[in-house]
């Protein structure tokens, strides 16, 4: 048992001695959080319209000035020429482009459906969602405003449903919130990566493991001593995020913070067991490193994080149920956001329990003292 | 040296693949003797070590080391052991004293006796100073020593050198041969492989290994005697390169020149 | 030159030798893509909402049916009481509560309006406006056919929507050229980091240093058969896109593989800027996939659209090199435009490499000393 405190103490010493890496472990994460975070966000402003007013009457014009009186839409340029507003898009200098055909004025007036053309610039596939719904909620409030007008009420009247809506546990749909802990879970997840796999595989080939197998050290000892101090430091890194978290961004609170950490924990000790297992299977630190590369980017593309998880193919959940920064991602919203409880995420516990077990124990059979 | 044997081997084999790396090896070595594995480059010597230190399971045969079965106890013979590899695997970025104090601590010692230990070694090594250089920073020679003295820190039964002389001057290179005079005196067996012939003299029995196979095995003065040698390298050469018989001779008319068959 | 060849075919062996890695670099970009294209998209699909429904008249369930056939959402239960709405999002199970009033029905009827209320799970943001979105715009299609049933009021506008270059909102049109350039920034980047930090740590640097090989000699050599891998990879990654999922290179090929060329000579060259600076493996493979994993996912344009960050971020983002690709790359695959639409960024790629090879020389010139 204290070869274990050994052993770790060694692990310490050689983490620390390397100055930059001492440093980066804690400057990093702080750092890419303060640059990163504030840049992320799904909110869209300034979405560039083209108009092509053909019809030139007070309805078109009215709809347009709605248009304009948004703070989404920013009307940047009108022309007559389709070809000019094609180019525009095409060059990206505008992001819709909005043609109303002449006649329009004169159906709406009689009460009849007046058609617009919207074309939209879809390469950025969630703007162009974001922008579409706003735009249908522009003309649906402009359509309100003409019947009211027709009919001479005004538009509280209007027969038709009524529609609220909430946001709860981030009423005003803070994306900050939402990212941090993911940045924050990503971070240490390739710290964690790159340090304690990498390690391992350095130790086989300087041949320094070759002198720990030939002593009576176990195995359990050895890949012990390989993810305790790692487990520390992101514990460590969690800790210093979720504090620049509230002291910079204000980030929710609501739940446990003993049990983040608990999970944390969980989640760490899986992830750093597949890193070791990796590096069982790993002869040199450039085979580790393309492996491991593979892994992170895929445990963190299929997370969550990103778009959600619930997007996905059916096969791909079921990957997802072995990848533990899925888990870790959904458990820290639910705790910080939400303020689940234990009860509320105990199957997630469980699972991501028996994720960190069956890695461990992988790891440390494939760990070979006797070749 | 006594007459127990620490270490048995009868009749092992190690194939990696085809390739047969130990083929049909069987020796004793006794306790407190320094047991001398010769042989050139791939003859099979540091494969043999690294089976008797459980570092590598042999294909068949029985192997024997301070009285555990290499092939299913080799966690217990690791505790009766030391070693010392050819890379002298000492923890580059530790310092002298944090590489004992971790080897040390897994051998299961105690802190004031690593404590003792480590000052005792310092200053035998005229180290005192160097405690808390890195290891990067020391030349080879002290690493080897280094090295050596950390293998036998917790006074192991028998202790392994994989070609522990290489890349060393020759001064330190007699240095280290006196550390391991000292070691076996105090009762530890010392096994020893090499390829450089003079370091056979040094030790009390010497093993001559070929393409996998012993070839010779005895003290070094009864090799140079049975060989009619004057040093170890000539009994080598003699094993190795066995003379080709010479062509009784033949009648005038022969020519002149050299008989090929003279060496 | 001959001395070069040599030492280029060294590195060539050095790679090649390396099974393992060989299987690795082709696998990766093979998997991912095809992980990715079908995985990172932001389609709602069978988002699952419970119903709050203290109505339960025909209406109730006629709008219910038709936000649960959608096939954007699907019922996943009905609760009983407010208080249940907590209780149930703080499981995860549901992104959205869906709320009609008492007498739905009949209040729509006699006085002609009611009231119903979405309650989104705010905490994945994302989701939550998608959700609110598209529920809203199922309501108001169900609200438009009511009123034309019961004649009061025509919908006046109805807008016919053409979404450009991406006819169905297609995810993967947007995420696959992103996650080529990821990929290619990383893999590239990590090749190189370590392959001089390699030599120092083995201590085959002075070898090296003493060779009559200038800087530059070395530097290329250990770059070209990278290079050449690396075209292999995009090659690949570009016909899986192909075959997998009928993305179609609108624009002109040889453009495409030429600014492919250009964006791996540049990430090839940051690997090498990051590996004059570090002193070990671990330091390099730290500053690259650390340092560089999260700002390439976030600042490049990838996920996150650069328009929608604050305007600081434009000048963030204006020294990173894969912002620029990614629109090279959308622009020619994507929208099918020409050289004359890309020259400005293509300029900016070329002016990177060419600072990161500098700095690389300068580096090791003063290693040297």
């Amino acid at each position: 048992m204290r070869s274990i405190l050994y052993l770790i103490r060694k692990e310490f010493l050689q983490i620390f001695r390397d100055k930059f890496i001492g440093k980066a472990i804690f400057a990093v994460p702080i750092v890419q959080m303060l640059i990163l975070v504030p840049a992320v966000t799904f909110e869209i402003k300034n979405v560039k319209l083209c108009i092509i007013d053909r019809d030139m009457t007070q309805e078109s014009r009215g709809l347009v000035s709605q248009l304009e009186g948004s703070e989404f839409f920013k009307v940047e340029f009108s022309t007559f020429s389709e070809q000019e507003a094609n180019d525009l898009l095409h060059r990206g200098k505008c992001d819709l482009i909005l043609h109303i055909p002449s006649g329009f004025g004169k159906e709406t007036g009689q009460g009849q459906t007046g058609r617009i053309l919207v074309a939209a610039n879809a390469i950025n596939a969630v703007n162009a969602q974001l922008s579409w719904a706003y735009l249908t909620g522009v003309i649906r409030d402009y359509n309100l405003n003409i019947v009211a007008e027709n009919t001479g009420t005004t538009i509280q009247s209007i027969p038709g449903i009524q529609l609220t809506n909430r946001y709860w546990y981030n009423e005003m749909l803070n994306y900050k919130h939402y990212m941090l802990p993911g940045v924050l879970g990503i971070l240490i997840m390739a710290i964690g990566f790159v340090l304690a796999g990498l390690n391992l595989v350095k130790e086989k080939e300087s041949g320094t493991i070759e002198q720990i197998n030939v002593t009576p050290v176990k195995k359990y000892q050895f890949i012990t001593a390989k993810m305790v101090p790692f487990l520390i430091i992101g514990l460590v890194d969690l800790a210093i995020g979720l504090i620049i978290g509230k002291l910079t961004f204000n980030i929710p609170f609501e739940g446990s913070i003993a049990l983040l950490f608990l999970c944390s924990a969980i989640f760490l000790t899986g992830l750093l067991g597949v890193a070791l297992l990796v590096s069982t299977i790993s002869n040199t630190q450039q085979q580790y490193m393309f492996t491991g590369f593979l892994f992170i980017i895929i445990f963190i593309l299929m997370s969550g994080v990103f778009t959600p998880a619930e997007s996905m193919p059916v096969w791909a959940q079921k990957i997802n149920m072995v990848n533990p920064a899925a888990y870790i991602m959904r458990i820290n919203r639910m705790i910080m956001l939400k303020g689940s409880t234990f009860q509320d995420i105990e199957g997630d516990i469980f699972a991501l329990t028996l994720i960190a077990i069956v890695f461990t124990v992988l790891a440390v059979n494939r760990y070979r003292k006797t070749a | 040296m006594t007459n127990t044997t620490v270490i048995t081997v009868r009749n092992l084999v190690k194939k990696f693949g085809r390739f047969v790396a130990n083929d049909n090896l069987t020796f004793e070595v006794f306790e407190g003797e320094i047991f001398g594995f010769l042989g050139a480059n791939g003859a099979g010597k540091t494969t043999a070590l690294r089976i008797l230190s459980g570092l590598s399971e042999p294909s068949s045969g029985e192997v024997t080391v301070a009285g555990f079965d290499a092939k299913r106890q080799p966690e217990k013979i690791k505790k009766n052991i030391g070693y010392m590899c050819q890379k002298f695997s000492l923890y580059e970025d530790l310092t002298a004293k944090e590489n004992i104090m971790l080897y040390g601590g897994i051998y299961g010692m105690s802190k004031e006796l690593i404590r003792k230990r480590t000052d005792e070694l310092l200053r035998k090594l005229d180290f005192t100073d160097y405690g808390d250089r890195l290891i990067s920073d020391l030349p080879l020679g002290m690493k080897q020593k280094l090295a050596f003295s950390v293998a036998v820190l917790h006074e192991p039964r028998i202790v392994f050198l994989d070609e522990p002389t290489g890349g060393v001057d020759p001064v330190t290179r007699r240095q280290f041969w006196e550390m391991i005079y000292e070691t076996a005196a105090g009762g530890i067996t010392v096994f020893v492989t090499t390829h450089y012939m003079d370091e056979a003299e040094y030790c009390d029995r010497v093993s001559i290994m070929s393409d996998g196979k012993i070839v010779a095995l005895d003290t070094p003065a009864e090799l140079k005697r049975q060989y009619s040698a004057s040093s170890i390298e000539e009994v080598f050469v003699k094993i190795a390169r066995p003379p080709i018989p010479s062509r009784p001779s033949a009648g005038t008319g022969s020519k002149g020149g050299l008989n090929p068959s003279s060496n | 030159m001959k001395r070069f060849l040599g030492f280029v075919k060294k590195e060539f062996l050095h790679i090649f030798r390396d099974f393992r890695t060989m299987i690795i670099i082709f696998v990766i970009p093979a998997a991912e893509i095809l992980l990715f294209g079908y995985v990172v998209t932001t389609d709602l699909k069978n988002a699952p909402v419970a119903f709050l429904d203290f109505s339960g008249d025909e209406i109730t369930q006629q709008l219910s049916d038709k936000i649960c056939s959608s096939g954007f959402f699907r019922k996943s239960e009905s609760l009983l009481s407010y208080n249940d709405i907590d209780k149930e999002l703080r499981k995860n199970k549901i992104k959205a509560v869906i709320i009609f009033e008492k007498d739905f029905g009949s209040n729509l009827i006699s006085e002609g309006k009611a009231v119903m209320s979405i309650i989104a799970d705010g905490s994945e943001p994302n989701m939550a406006s998608l959700v609110t979105n598209y529920i809203t715009a199922i309501t108001a299609d169900f609200n438009s056919g009511l009123l034309e049933t019961t004649g009061s009021g025509n919908i006046l506008v109805q807008p016919e929507v053409r979404m450009f270059y991406n006819p169905s909102l297609l995810g993967h049109f947007m995420f696959v050229p992103g996650v080529i350039t990821i990929i290619l920034t990383l893999i590239c980047a990590l090749m190189t980091s370590i392959t001089i930090t390699r030599e120092k740590e083995f201590g085959t640097m002075e070898v090296l240093l003493v060779s009559p090989l200038k800087p530059i000699h070395i530097i290329l050599g250990k770059v070209i058969p990278y290079f050449i891998l690396s075209i292999a990879d995009a090659v690949l990654i570009l016909l899986l896109s192909w075959v997998v999922f009928s993305l179609p290179i609108k624009g002109s090929i040889i453009l495409l593989l030429a600014e492919l060329m250009l964006y791996i000579l540049l990430s090839l060259s940051i690997g090498i800027m990051i590996s004059t600076v570090a002193k070990t493996m671990q330091q390099a493979i730290f500053m690259t996939l650390v340092g560089m994993l999260l700002p390439v996912i976030l600042l490049s344009g990838f996920i996150f659209p650069l328009e929608n960050m604050p305007k600081i971020y434009a000048w963030v983002s204006a020294v990173f090199p894969p912002r620029y690709f990614i629109v090279v790359i959308k622009n020619i695959m994507i929208k099918g435009t020409g050289f004359l639409y890309v020259w400005k960024e293509t300029l900016i790629l070329i002016f990177f490499t060419a600072v990161a090879i500098w700095v690389s020389m300068r580096n090791f010139k003063i290693r040297l000393q």
